[in-house]
């Protein structure tokens, strides 16, 4: 599925979205509030990246009073795996025709 | 970036090659080598310039990041939304050349300007490398 992925690498292309994400595969469940209090940025801020890491399927909120947490979601990383696998293949490939390019030059 | 965390994240493939590194130099920087195993290009051994790596399922955007001849080649690699980073580093042997290349994800102009962003980056892996250990 490549607009999942697509979608997935654009929303962690943003290093500030990227630190929140981290933060909260790092420390688990987090609220909103425990998470702007050291992210340098506003709340409002703040719930916008979460907001884009929802969408992207990365984080789950659970609202809980006046409080809503967020927590990671690994399954969603998935197509990070794949593009890892992917690559790895790719590159093989064009291993094999540099080398067959190497043994023309040789000629 | 040489934690084990980086690494998983990171596409590496060497191989052992017959050849010495100043002709694999040159597969690696020659417009017209580069087409014959690589896709076609514009690719000028220059740091920073810019270039696109041209294959039939879609365009690569690239820019030479840092370069010494026979040794080491980095260039940005952006594709299917995904910004990385491709090194090249051509050891001598005995018998010829060791090539290794790694391919990083994540790199983005936006992340040059972001303070302390090699240290989040590095802690980025660390977690994400805890959340796939916790899939299986």
């Amino acid at each position: 599925m490549p607009d999942a992925r697509d979608v997935i690498f654009r929303t962690l292309a943003d290093p500030t979205r990227r630190a929140l994400f981290e933060r909260l595969c790092r420390e688990g469940e987090t609220t909103v509030g425990a998470l702007t209090a050291r992210a340098g940025i506003s709340q409002p801020a703040v719930s916008k990246h979460l907001r884009v890491l929802k969408q992207a399927g990365l984080v789950h909120d659970r609202h809980e009073g006046r409080q809503t947490h967020y927590s990671a979601q690994a399954g969603a990383l998935a197509p990070l795996i794949d593009w890892t696998t992917e690559m790895t293949g790719f590159w093989q490939g064009r291993f094999d025709h540099l080398e067959d390019l190497l043994n023309r030059m040789d000629q | 970036m040489t934690n084990t965390a980086t690494e998983a994240r990171s596409v590496v493939v060497e191989r052992e090659l017959p050849h010495p590194p100043d002709k694999i130099w040159r597969a690696l920087t020659q417009p017209h080598l580069i087409e014959e195993w690589l896709m076609k290009t514009d690719f000028q051994p220059v740091v920073d310039h810019r270039f696109n790596l041209r294959g039939d399922w879609g365009t690569v955007d690239c820019q030479v990041m840092a370069l010494e001849p026979n040794k080491t080649l980095s260039y940005s690699w952006v594709a299917m939304g995904l910004d990385s980073v491709v090194t090249w580093t051509l050891t001598p042997t005995r018998t010829g050349t060791h090539l290794r290349m790694e391919q990083s994800g994540f790199r983005t102009d936006q992340q040059q300007a972001y303070q302390g962003a090699k240290y989040g980056w590095q802690k980025f892996f660390t977690g994400l490398e805890r959340v796939v250990g916790g899939l299986s």
